[in-house]
């Protein structure tokens, strides 16, 4: 028994640091490949009109329905292949990057400053105003997000504008809900109580005892949300009511593609593709800013 | 000194209403404090000790301006906090009454380095630079027994012991005459207890700190306490001078809290001390009792407990609210 046990310690601390070694690359290359799909992402959109190889918005006919390059049939002119009026499909979703990424963080960032400003207040305050405040946004989740948008439409005429402001209409109450339960629980905490002894105003209380406790649950709705806001783009242009064809997005172009998924599948494959590495990016990146955020686990 | 009572406490009420259903009808009330008087001298300690739900941290969070009284005062250097302005309370009232809380774990917020903890009260009521600010609690932090450096990190880095050593420099960081010690040492372990509690005296003795202690055990109270209230249910039992309380305890309740503390009780005529065990537990401060409020539990309860309200008697150094002193 006794001789047999320093054997066991060595090659369990073996076992344990040969799996501490995978787990620390699985760890980075969680962070970087990421980091490096989004910031990849970023500089596609801005430098679009320098990288994409084509006009996105030029048809050719003659070159319709042209498989990507490594297929059968495919020219190496166009590596991803063209669309049903012979448009370049890598150069469509290089500038359709413009509008999906432009659209979604816009809409985020709005909506996430606007709900969580009115979240702390509703939960911090109680009573009247969080009674006001909640019924407001009872009413901004019941309403029929399709008729807004149409509304806006109609009133401002199909766009950017149109599908950013839609959206941000919609979608603020989200984030005012939920900041609003834990900013009330924050508000019951210990640590609450004593700033109020101390002399804290509500002011202070909420900028710098709530908002930064509540920071993690709103990046994880934040990171959630890209894919939705990509997707929701997609489908208010699908409808006519947000970006006009021609101008790409991706969301247009995976809804542009349908008719086609038995014949010439990549037409929607690609964007739907880059939708997914987005989203996927954006909730490991939330992961991990969320992590450093918190300086409870910073240092594991 | 005009007047040697720095705060004083009459008649306090505070009832929570208990709601129900989707109005939010308020079917009852909860009377966690029913007319509590006491009162704490410059320098001093007054102790409140009872059960859970006697309704000791209710009188904290009413002392501190938590909540609003239903009734009664309580005065601060002679002023009625009712009759104050919030700004007059910010200006005269705050820095002078501070809070150490019972669970050092939940009483600072865990995203703020130990310096912006401790400096809190600092940049909320003076006008002073960041700098001399962090300078200030480099010697409040040495002053409880962490050394300045602790500063740059986090709550989470500390232990529960050094975590209320670092409350209890946030709360003398504005020079404060009186301090709330809602449970001070019950979520420390043993062995740390004597050290803060020591660490309380100290400072007591050199700035001339009032202390209100609240706690469920008399042993950790009996040696830093001048004055004693028991509380049960709501209402002060017995209240007085600490030396003579615990001398020659007068009411049933506070008899069995000494003999649950394992202090030494005053011998009986058999020359042996007698064990008292509470049975039971507290009734519901929803519907309490009539008549005495603890005659539920009292091994000398008579008919006269259960019908009529004690009055409060007043023998020696000490006040106690029972039939058998009428």
């Amino acid at each position: 028994m006794l001789s047999t046990l320093p054997t066991a310690k060595t090659k369990t601390k073996k076992q344990y640091r040969g799996v501490t070694r995978v787990t620390r690359v699985i760890q980075k290359l969680a962070f970087w490949v990421p980091l490096i799909i989004m910031i990849a992402m970023i500089i596609l959109a801005i430098f679009a009109n320098f990288i994409a190889p084509h006009d996105p918005n030029l048809p050719k006919i003659t070159d319709r329905y042209t498989p990507p390059v490594f297929m059968e049939g495919g020219k190496s002119e166009y590596l991803l292949g063209t669309d049903q009026i012979g448009r370049d499909i890598l150069s469509r979703l290089i500038y359709g990057a413009r509008v999906s990424l432009s659209v979604s963080l816009l809409v985020i960032l709005i909506t996430a400053a606007i709900g969580t400003m009115l979240g702390i207040a509703a939960g911090y305050s109680g009573g009247r105003a969080d009674a006001i405040i909640m019924r407001v946004v009872d009413m901004a989740l019941s309403f029929p997000g399709l008729l807004l948008a149409m509304l806006l439409a109609v009133a401002i005429g199909p766009g950017f504008t149109t599908v950013v402001l839609a959206l941000s209409i919609l979608g603020w109450a989200g984030y005012a809900r939920m900041i609003r339960g834990e900013a009330l629980r924050i508000s019951q905490s210990d640590f609450v109580a004593q700033a109020r002894v101390n002399g804290a105003s509500g002011w202070r209380i909420m900028t710098r005892h709530i908002f930064p406790n509540i920071i993690n649950s709103l990046i994880v709705l934040m990171t959630l949300q890209v894919g939705m806001m990509i997707l929701a783009e997609a489908g208010l242009s699908y409808l006519g009511l947000g970006i006009t064809v021609p101008t790409p997005s991706w969301g247009a172009m995976v809804s542009d593609g349908r008719a086609n998924l038995d014949n010439a599948w990549w037409i929607s494959l690609f964007p739907g593709v880059c939708i997914g590495l987005v989203v996927l990016s954006g909730n490991f990146l939330g992961d991990w800013i969320r992590d450093k955020l918190d300086p409870r686990l910073r240092q594991l | 000194m005009a007047s040697k009572i720095l705060l004083e406490a009459k008649d306090i009420v505070k009832h929570y209403p208990v709601t129900r259903g989707l109005l939010q009808r308020t079917v009852g009330w909860v009377r966690a404090l029913d007319g509590v008087s006491f009162s704490v001298e410059h320098g001093k300690s007054l102790s409140i000790v009872g059960e859970s739900g006697a309704g000791k941290t209710t009188i904290a969070r009413q002392i501190l301006l938590l909540e609003k009284l239903t009734s009664g005062s309580i005065f601060f250097e002679g002023q009625d906090l009712n009759k104050m302005t919030p700004a007059e309370i910010k200006a005269v009232y705050r820095p002078k009454v501070h809070y150490v809380q019972q669970n050092p774990w939940s009483s600072m917020n865990p995203r703020m380095r130990v310096r912006d903890v401790v400096g809190e009260p600092l940049f909320v009521n003076t006008k002073q630079s960041k700098k001399k600010v962090y300078e200030e609690v480099g010697t409040l932090l040495e002053q409880v027994g962490i050394g300045a450096e602790g500063m740059n990190r986090y709550p989470h880095e500390f232990s529960g012991g050094q975590r209320q050593r670092i409350a209890v420099a946030r709360a003398l960081a504005l020079n404060p005459s009186l301090l709330v010690l809602d449970e001070p040492v019950s979520a420390l372990d043993v062995s740390i207890r004597a050290q803060i509690m020591n660490l309380f005296k100290d400072l007591q003795d050199k700035f001339n700190l009032a202390f209100i202690v609240i706690a469920h055990n008399l042993a950790t109270v009996r040696y830093m306490s001048h004055t004693v209230a028991i509380m049960y249910l709501g209402q002060l039992v017995e209240y007085g001078d600490s030396e003579a309380l615990f001398e020659h305890p007068l009411h049933p309740y506070t008899r069995a809290l000494i003999s649950a503390s394992q202090l030494t009780l005053p011998e009986d005529s058999e020359g042996k001390a007698k064990q008292i065990i509470l049975t039971g537990e507290m009734p519901s401060p929803l519907n309490p009792p009539p008549g005495c409020r603890f005659h539920t539990r009292c091994s000398e309860a008579s008919d006269k407990c259960s019908r009529d309200v004690p009055e409060m008697h007043k023998i020696g150094k000490q006040q106690v609210k029972c039939h058998h002193y009428d």
